[in-house]
């Protein structure tokens, strides 16, 4: 099946002269017309022969829990920013807008399929079925992990910019090797999440390159939100992403990032294509990050009010509410119950997160090293030592407070 | 015992890797037909298949990156680094990626993956093919660092870098990897992150690895000329170093120099000196004394031979040690 004509949009006729500025450029290329989409801003159900079938086959109840997830993700992000502003994490990296994207693309997964997130994939790590409080260990500075990864196959987040592409790739090689040595392995493929500035590094272009290569089932997912911090897309291409795919040889797919039922449905197609041995896909979510990079930013200082106020309208859950309603899929009670479910685990994550303990730098001088290590046993040793000299100064007869 | 070269002693510890580890395979550029720049992987493409000897595409940072990934999933990567120079690609991915797995797991994951790279000069080479990095890397935990000097260590010490469950590089030294020694196919040297004392003296000690150990051996014999007994320790690990054997052999000769290739300023001599002056400062009876290059972008081959350090500047080391 030939793929590259969906959502590729025609570059030739709106490429800019030399020079042209990057807002122009914007409004020529991206257009809702170039990338598949299910469901439009409106709710509205739209029917497309490849991509179709695979949400005619869903029943109401995984349909519902589409926007169920994109709920629990956007109010855990509420959640985690109220502890970001109270001062019981150190930053946080919101998710609103990008849920669609992130539910859609984590449910096409399967169990034995294994994600590789970048920093800003909390929707994906709830469809892993991830105890969202764990995420914020990291952002709370009690561990640079949080959890195991390989108890739900959801690597830990990676901050060094597209670093994890090539692990994505590694470990996809990894699992076709596990094929040939043992033949009883589940057939499974990667997910490699990454965003649109960091599609710009050096380590993506040699993750696609070592995929197309060796065949690996590896599927990139970009998340085109636009920004990467202050920096408009325009400055990392001048074309859609996707159409970087036929470079490398292999298919890629551009579909509307806030259509939770296309972003589904390309992406179980993707995964299909790899997990089948033909290879790695590219797909490119086109999305909008509608608040701070992290709660440390001033998008106001960069971003134009008319243009989040644009892409708000476009927003993930209102369209999905609006097609469920439409359909008869959900009623009030459905979306009274999911508000209180939310309600309940935005409770857990704030307990939980309160009563993480403090980190114990002990454990991490156990880490360092997987086995023993002369001189991290020194340091730890002179450590303990140092520790000890205050204990002693603190007997009554010290005095010392 | 069979006598071999360095670079047949590397290329039969391979094979007994491969042979024994399936889960073990070797990676890099140019490695399979060809066998290696350095001819260090010759034959075992054609003996393992292309699938355990992987040509990759030309691309450090995706060499280890995606050996990353691999050793992930439960797999033994191998990377061979074409030269020292050409690793700096990767070198993100090593320090920033490898290196922190198993702490930034929590001790969950862990990394296993080998990384190969044949450095230091004296081959009369062009740029960004004779450079001694490995400060730059020792300086980042979470990495161990060996590099052998003799046939022996390298057909044992590439095994036990496959063996160990923490990301090993091994710095090979290209200059002597036609360096004929004995090998011991049966006993193992143990520990490679043990230091070796290769000589023993009682009036000075130098501190050697990889390339310069038969260098300093030389400068050891022409001292004894002069009536000076000098002892000789092959370093074999540059992290963890083992300053328990170090510290023994200044406590006993009260003078000590170190020498490698790199750069002096910021390298690894400076780390022994500053420990030494630490542990035994009432033995010693002259400061630490370091011997290596200089500091500047290793220099044309038509005058690397004023950069290297030979058999004269650790005599004259010495003798600087010997005259307080
Ligand atoms: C190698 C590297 N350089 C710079 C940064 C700092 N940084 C963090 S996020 C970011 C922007 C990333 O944008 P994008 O890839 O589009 O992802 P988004 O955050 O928008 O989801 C930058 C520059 C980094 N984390 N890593």
């Amino acid at each position: 099946m030939n793929t590259s004509g969906h959502g590729t949009s025609g570059v030739g006729a709106s490429r800019p002269d030399a020079g042209t500025s990057a807002g122009v450029l914007r409004a020529n290329v991206v257009g809702e017309t170039d990338m598949v989409q299910l469901l439009d801003a409106h709710g509205k159900r739209h029917e497309e022969a490849t991509f179709g079938p695979y949400i005619d086959a869903l029943d109401a109840q995984t349909v519902r829990g589409f926007y169920r997830d994109m709920a629990t993700v956007r109010r855990f992000d509420t959640e985690a920013t109220a502890l970001q502003r109270q001062g019981e994490l150190a930053l946080w990296v919101p998710v609103v807008g990008q849920e669609a994207a992130q539910i859609g693309s984590g449910s096409a997964m399967r169990s034995a399929d294994y994600a590789f997130p970048t920093y800003r994939e909390h929707g994906v790590a709830l469809t892993r079925g991830l105890d969202l409080a764990d995420l914020l260990k990291l952002f709370r500075g009690i561990s640079n992990g949080g959890w195991d990864p390989r108890e739900k196959n959801f690597h830990l987040y990676t901050l060094v910019l597209a670093a994890q592409t090539l692990h994505a790739v590694g470990y996809a090689m990894g699992i076709q090797r596990d094929l040939i040595a043992e033949p009883a392995t589940e057939p499974a493929a990667v997910m490699a999440y990454f965003g649109d500035g960091a599609s710009s590094e050096g380590d993506v272009h040699e993750s696609m390159v070592f995929a197309a290569s060796y065949n690996a089932p590896v599927v990139f997912f970009c998340q085109n939100n636009n920004w990467a911090i202050s920096v408009p897309f325009e400055v990392q291409s001048k074309i859609p992403l996707v159409n970087r795919a036929g470079g490398y040889g292999i298919p890629g797919i551009r579909v509307d990032g806030n259509d939770v039922l296309a972003v589904y449905a390309v992406t179980k197609w993707a995964l299909d294509y790899a997990r089948d041995g033909h290879g790695p896909v590219l797909i490119e979510a086109s999305t909008y990050r509608v608040g701070a990079h992290t709660t440390a930013d001033d998008p106001t200082k960069y971003r134009p009010n008319a243009e989040e106020e644009a892409w708000k309208a476009k927003d993930p859950l209102e369209r999905m509410e609006r097609y469920l309603r439409a359909e008869g899929l959900a009623d009030d009670a459905f979306f009274e119950q999911v508000k209180n479910d939310d309600d309940e685990l935005a409770a857990h994550v704030r307990s939980a997160t309160l009563a993480l303990g403090g980190a114990d730098i002990r454990q991490k001088f156990a880490t360092v090293y997987a086995e023993a290590h002369p001189l991290v046993a020194e340091e730890l040793a002179w450590f303990e030592n140092y520790q000890a000299s205050f204990a002693d100064a603190e007997t009554p007869q010290g005095g010392a407070a | 015992m069979k006598t071999m070269t360095i670079a047949r002693a590397i290329n039969e510890g391979l094979r007994a890797t491969l042979a024994s580890d399936p889960k073990s395979f070797i990676m890099g550029e140019d490695i399979g037909a060809l066998g290696g720049v350095y001819r260090v992987t010759e034959g075992l493409a054609a003996e393992f298949g292309g699938h355990r000897v992987m040509d990759t595409p030309l691309a450090e940072s995706g060499i280890i990156g995606t050996a990353i990934g691999m050793a992930l999933r439960g797999h033994r990567p191998i990377c061979e680094i074409q030269f020292d120079g050409f690793v700096f690609p990767g070198f993100n991915q090593i320090t920033t990626q490898l290196a922190k797995i198993h702490t930034r797991s929590d001790g969950q994951l862990s990394a296993p993956v080998v990384i190969r790279i044949p450095y230091g000069g004296g081959i009369g080479s062009i740029e960004h093919h004779s450079e001694s990095p490995e400060a730059l890397f020792a300086h980042t935990a979470g990495l161990r660092i060996i590099t052998p000097s003799n046939a022996n260590d390298a057909y044992w010490m590439i095994q036990q870098a496959v063996a160990c469950k923490d990301p090993v590089i091994v710095f090979e030294p290209k200059r002597r990897y036609w360096l004929k020694g004995e090998v011991d196919t049966e006993n193992s040297p143990g520990d490679p992150f043990k230091a070796h004392v290769l000589r023993e003296g009682t009036d000075a000690t130098i501190v050697a690895y990889g390339p310069l150990v038969p260098v300093a051996l030389a400068a050891a014999n022409a001292a004894a000329e002069d009536g000076h007994s000098v002892e000789v320790i092959d370093l074999r690990s540059i992290s963890p170093i083992d300053f328990d054997t170090v510290e023994a052999s200044v406590n006993k000769t009260g003078r000590l120099v170190v020498a490698h290739e790199a750069p002096i300023f910021g390298g690894i001599g400076g780390e022994i000196a500053s420990r030494m002056s630490e542990r035994c400062f009432y033995s010693l009876e002259a400061p630490a004394i370091r011997v290596g290059g200089f500091h500047m972008p290793y220099p044309v081959a038509r005058v690397e031979e004023h950069y290297l350090p030979d058999i004269d500047r650790m005599l004259e080391a010495l003798d600087r040690a010997f005259a307080y």
